[in-house]
């Protein structure tokens, strides 16, 4: 290829004395993906706004951005020039789907728009019309009824379909897409993921694919940028940087991503022990026969999934003889937790005046046991039920129906001060590290709450003690008491967060999402610590997560929930090697580990003829 | 859509309802007997209970207070205890009145405001928008009546251009009734103005940082562009409910401009009626005002539903 | 036991996300700050010291302009019009703090109970809510003085009820948001009782929202307090007021209109106050939770 597709030589964005990105380089080719890796605060997602001429008011570019096809720079263009550019020669996908659309114009019109503005049709009508195409050629189910639709009507995943219809409505030369998944459920992801590949491999399209997760990147893209601190540390084709890679971010990065390698104390890497890490090795899957065909024919061979929201059936649930065994040595002990044909039930608002209000039914009647000392994972998708599941089993919701107990507590129907007992036994992680944590107290209050009796006064000398005890425990320095959440990071508040939950001492600690929210460097810190924790405290874990690869480390018992139900259950190995229920299959199909995707390049490569990496 | 129009239209009968309970009980709680009040001390006692029998007070409360409520269903408000007047057609009189002042100024408030807010928003960190900002600051500071006071001085003392004060129907003469509603109009309209500008200025500035406007302009459209086309219709609904509150609040705050052009008002009825103690007047302008405002609040949930598709599944 | 380094020491310690507007006061907040020092200081200082007594007639010097002796001049019962506008900083400040404090002490209450409890508590509360909505301010303290006759005892008190709603909006979508917020869904996991969560997370959390909405209030009331004596339905004479002087100088607009200047300029100045403070103060609270605030 002579001719460049994108040219950036030297981009510098700064927003008045600071440096959000420095010298930053990238030659693009006409149909190449280039993936851009970073983490939050890397100055990846500033990189691609200032590619598009839309940053922010005060964020400023220098250097020079060129476009096949435009004859002039575009930075310093002058808006009008970068008008006719945008959504035409060049377009983008945006992170979060809902936002990213107009709240108050259906559909049909928004991806409409970007083609008269253009002129790329001749008329309104001819607009609408081929706007119900593209959304067709983005597979939605009933394009016609999804251009009448107004945003909030589609789901996620549709959302972000009908983004990328709307992006490739004038078949731009480039694409960008911003962490167009991070949003997504991992079954939708996969499904977007597939369609944008085949999308910017059927047009010969450029794609700049800006993302944290690696994983993404060894699935789609032939080239690869890692950054950090706003430049960029390392560059080259995928198998290079993610198999050998140099620079000793990228090592580290990578090390903390691979969540099937350990190190010699089962623990998984950090960025801190990265230098023992063992890069996994293309070595090509012997279950995939000989494919022919292009990368997308092989990506169509997956097990095709249907879209999560168009799902009708009904999962059948889990029959008794699927029941989890018992764990490690429980024997005849009585189960810490056992959970009763649960059954809960939600009323929405009334619709109509007269008829009864609709019911969701958020948990259909689930049956499970977890023995003490159990490390027990859910997984689960939105909408699954397990967010519910949990506030049930921390007597923060009653059941409809069925029968919960844990460590002896009933909590059907239990009283206020009947479920003290229970809360002091089971406490909860949560998601957010920083919606946890209440911004206006400091860490000494946060954390000794759980110690507050009734009636008693903060800030006691026994409180004070434990709260440096477990301050300790969790590898952060003592004056951090006196501070509050927001001077911490994501990864420190969710330490605070865990010591907050097992200063009382409770027998089972619930973590929901734990580490979701987290970087990849600060998530196996944080996985690391609560599974030192958990065996040094003896506790019983419940571990809530959408990710399979977490919970495949951390858990040796799992139930796969969906709509309500659980699906499948047993350990964690054997759901994962050998799933049995449809849904099981899809998800584990779906989810996607760097050394599954690093695999399926190493097919993919040696079956494509032509090499695409350009190298340096 | 159908459902949430029937529950407001429910709430609002209820409010209506406790409404006329809370106003009859309160206007009851006061020391005197309207038959006294409206005889003067030195009625013979014969005289007061031929008068109470005439009012109907000598009947218990709860009985008052049907009569009082059919009444207003029927719109027959009864006759004054102390002007002996069907209050009924004063009323009806003086509601036209307001209505047309208000309405007219509210109008020109919001031609003032959205164009104006728009701008500010746009230019907010250029100094044209942080002169705008603070003028409109300042236009919101400045009391409906003093800015009243300053135009009399101004235009009609000062420049003769228009009359001080008084009132011609529009359907007596139309050109005179232009000539003496201006300046009344004008003045609510600058102080009203100066507050929905600034709430136009900050619906817009938050709907300038969403996701969808960047959208926008990734497909390409220009910065106006996409605002007018994306952004002013999602900037339109928190505008919508301040100038309903600010519409039902000025029903009745425009008692003060009232007073200073003379213009016979439904505020001046309500002001004159409390001078005289006429507290069955008192009692039906503030039902009239309170069915005002609530009739404002249904139809601007009317128009969100309108305005906004995810409004429409919800009941 | 865990990693080497802490996690305080490794990787790109992200910017902390600090609280907006925790460094330098915007130019709005200070300059609302000081138009309200200027209110406060003039009432604080009639209680000491005026020029005059601001209620004594002294029929031979009427209708003064301004001079040394009379600042801003005299009216028409040859009374010192600076000692008056100093008097009614007096009489504004109380009827914003008792209107604004009525408002507040019951709003916020039943906002944060509605926010809490949802259900019934909820509709009760809110529909309450409404229903005084439908009363404004000017229209509560017309009914009040038709009953109880004008003063400023019913002045305030008026006011303070007409803007109740406006502090249980606030005070509820700001407990709204708290409520769903998972450091209080924590503490109902550590068996944290209702009252403690109010005071613990609710109240300061929303605590912001609250004092913005007092500044706002406090200024709606100056204004208000202002149309009452306009109307002659606040402070009776011979007391000075801000609004009867406004409403004085009327008559004399086409011979004398500096009568009407001071008065005037003197309610602008402190609404403009407490609007800009309001506003400076919402810049400074966290953003998220301004929502409703104003109204």
């Amino acid at each position: 290829m002579s001719e460049h597709l994108l040219e950036v030589k030297d981009l510098r964005v700064s927003a008045g004395e600071r440096t959000l990105v420095d010298g930053f380089n990238l030659e693009l080719g006409t149909g190449e993906r280039v993936g851009l890796i970073g983490e939050s605060g890397s100055g990846k997602s500033m990189t691609a706004t200032a590619l598009m001429g839309l940053l922010p008011e005060g964020v400023s570019a220098a250097g020079s951005i060129r476009l096949a096809g435009t004859d002039h720079d575009l930075v310093g263009a002058r808006d009008s020039r970068m008008q006719r550019i945008r959504g035409n020669r060049m377009a983008m996908v945006f992170q979060e789907p809902l936002s990213a659309l107009n709240p108050l114009m259906r559909v049909g019109p928004q991806v409409a728009e970007v083609m008269l503005k253009h002129r790329t049709v001749p008329n309104r009508r001819a607009a609408a019309a081929k706007a119900v195409e593209m959304l067709a050629s983005v597979r939605l189910p009933d394009p016609a009824e999804a251009a009448r639709a107004f945003p909030h009507q589609l789901s996620g995943g549709q959302r972000q379909r009908a983004m990328l219809a709307m992006a490739l409505a004038n078949d731009p030369a480039l694409l960008l897409c911003d962490e167009p998944t991070a949003a997504l459920d991992v079954t939708v992801q996969r499904q977007v993921l597939d369609l944008i590949l085949e999308s910017v491999s059927r047009r010969s399209t450029g794609l700049l694919f800006i993302t944290h997760d690696l994983s993404v990147v060894a699935s789609i893209c032939d080239r690869v940028l890692v950054m950090n601190n706003g430049r960029v540390v390392e560059e080259g084709t995928t198998e290079q940087v993610l198999t050998r890679p140099a620079h000793a971010y990228t090592r580290g990065l990578l090390a903390a991503s691979d969540l099937e390698a350990t190190d010699s104390g089962g623990r998984l890497f950090t960025v801190a022990s990265a230098a023992a890490y063992v890069p996994p090795k293309i070595v090509s899957p012997p279950r995939r026969g000989t494919t022919t065909g292009t990368t997308t024919a092989t990506r169509a061979a997956r097990p095709t999934l249907p879209d999560a929201s168009a799902r009708t059936d009904h999962p059948a649930p889990a029959t008794p003889a699927e029941q989890p065994d018992r764990g490690r040595g429980a024997g005849a002990v009585e189960p810490l937790i056992s959970v009763r044909d649960l059954v809960r039930t939600y009323r929405r608002g009334r619709t109509s005046l007269f008829g009864a209000p609709a019911e969701v039914q958020a948990l259909r009647g689930i049956s499970f046991e977890v023995a003490a000392g159990q490390r027990f994972g859910v997984v689960g998708e939105s909408g699954s039920g397990k967010s519910t599941l949990l506030r049930i089993l921390a007597g923060l919701d009653q059941p409809t129906s069925g029968s919960v107990k844990v460590a002896g507590n009933e909590v059907a129907g239990a009283r206020e001060n009947e479920l003290r007992q229970l809360r002091r036994e089971l406490q909860i992680v949560f998601q957010d590290p920083m919606g946890s944590l209440d911004p206006r107290m400091r860490v000494r209050d946060i954390i000794t709450e759980p110690l507050l009796l009734p009636g008693e006064s903060a800030r006691t000398a026994r409180h004070a003690e434990r709260a440096a005890e477990m301050l300790r425990a969790v590898d952060l320095p003592p004056e951090a008491l006196d501070r509050f959440p927001h001077q911490f990071s994501g990864g420190q508040r969710q330490r605070i967060s865990i010591a907050r939950a097992l200063i009382g001492e409770p027998r089972i600690l619930v973590a929901d999402e734990p580490v979701s929210a987290l970087d990849v460097s600060v998530r196996a810190q944080v996985l690391n610590l609560l599974s030192d924790l958990v065996d040094r405290y003896n506790l019983t874990l419940v571990f809530v997560s959408h990710d399979l690869g977490v919970v495949r480390h951390l858990c040796d018992n799992v139930v796969v929930m969906n709509q309500g139900l659980i699906v499948e259950s047993g350990p964690t190995e054997q759901i994962y090697e050998d799933p049995q229920h449809g849904y099981t299959r899809t998800l584990v199909a779906s989810s996607m580990s760097l050394r599954s995707e690093m695999a399926g390049r190493a097919m993919d490569s040696r079956e494509e003829v032509t090499s695409q990496g350009e190298g340096q | 859509m159908g459902i949430r129009l029937l529950i407001n239209a429910a709430r609002f009968a209820v409010t209506f309802m406790v409404a006329t309970v809370a106003v009859f009980i309160f206007m009851r709680a006061v020391p005197g007997d309207p038959a006294q009040i409206a005889l003067g001390v030195n009625a013979t006692p014969e005289l007061l209970a031929e008068t109470r029998a005439e009012f109907g007070t000598d009947r218990p409360l709860p009985v008052q207070y049907f009569d009082w409520t059919l009444g207003l269903f029927r719109g027959d408000f009864g006759t004054s205890y102390v002007t002996r007047r069907d209050i009924t057609p004063l009323i009806l009189d003086r509601v036209q009145v307001s209505l047309i002042l208000v309405g007219l100024a509210m109008a020109a408030a919001l031609l003032i405001a959205v164009p104006l807010g728009t701008l500010m928003a746009v230019n907010h960190r250029r100094i044209s928008g942080i002169l705008l900002s603070g003028l409109s600051q300042a236009g919101v500071a400045v009391p409906g009546f003093l800015a009243a006071i300053l135009l009399v001085v101004v235009f009609a003392v000062g420049l003769g251009w228009f009359p001080a004060n008084g009132w011609t129907p529009p359907g007596e003469d139309f050109g005179d009734f232009l000539r003496r509603v201006f300046l009344p109009v004008l003045a609510l309209a600058s102080v009203q103005g100066a507050i929905l500008t600034r709430y136009a200025r900050s619906a817009v500035l938050e709907i300038m940082s969403e996701d969808y406007l960047r959208t926008a302009r990734a497909k390409g459209l220009g910065r106006t562009e996409a605002l007018v086309k994306h952004g002013l219709r999602n900037a339109a609904i928190p505008v919508l409910t301040v100038t309903g509150v600010q519409l039902a609040a000025l029903i009745i705050g425009a008692v003060v401009i009232e007073r200073v052009f003379v213009i016979p008002g439904l505020g001046s009825l309500l002001l004159d009626a409390v001078g005289n103690r006429d507290l069955l007047t008192v009692q039906s302008v503030v039902m009239v005002l309170v069915a005002i405002t609530l009739t404002i609040n249904l139809l601007v949930d009317v128009l969100y539903t309108v305005l906004d598709p995810r409004i429409r599944k919800k009941a | 036991m865990s990693d080497p380094t802490p996690a305080a020491f490794t990787g790109a310690a992200p910017v902390p996300a600090g609280r907006p507007g925790r460094g330098k006061p915007s130019p709005t907040l200070l300059i609302g700050a000081a138009l309200v020092a200027v209110v406060v200081a003039a009432a604080l200082l009639s209680f000491f010291w005026t020029p005059y007594d601001p209620v004594r007639a002294s029929p031979g010097d009427r209708l003064l302009g301004s001079s040394a002796e009379h600042l801003m001049g005299t009216d028409r019962y040859g009374r010192d019009v600076f000692s008056g506008i100093l008097y009614g900083a007096r009489i504004t400040l109380l009827v914003g703090l008792i209107s604004v404090g009525i408002a507040l002490l019951i709003g916020t209450p039943l906002g944060i109970l509605a926010g809490m409890r949802g259900g019934a508590a909820e509709e009760i509360s809110m529909r309450a809510a409404d229903i005084l909505m439908a009363f404004p301010a000017l229209l509560v303290a017309i009914m009040f003085g038709a009953v109880f006759g004008a003063g400023t005892t019913t002045a305030m008190v008026a006011i303070g009820i007409g803007s109740i709603p406006g502090f249980a909006r606030v005070a509820r979508s700001g407990t709204l948001q708290v409520m769903s917020t998972e450091y209080v869904l924590s503490a109902r996991a550590s068996s944290q009782s209702a009252l403690r969560i109010a005071r613990r997370h609710v109240l300061p959390n929303i605590a912001g929202v609250l004092v913005v909405q007092c500044s706002v209030t406090f200024a709606l009331a100056v204004l208000a307090e202002a149309a009452l004596s306009f109307l002659g339905l606040g402070t009776p004479p011979p007391v000075p007021s801000w609004g009867r002087m406004l409403q004085e100088s009327q008559q004399f607009l086409g011979t004398f209109p500096a009568l009407a200047v001071w008065p005037g300029a003197a309610i602008a100045l402190a609404v403009l106050g407490f609007n800009l403070l309001g506003d400076g103060l919402r810049d400074r609270f966290d953003p998220k939770l301004n929502g409703e605030a104003g109204r």
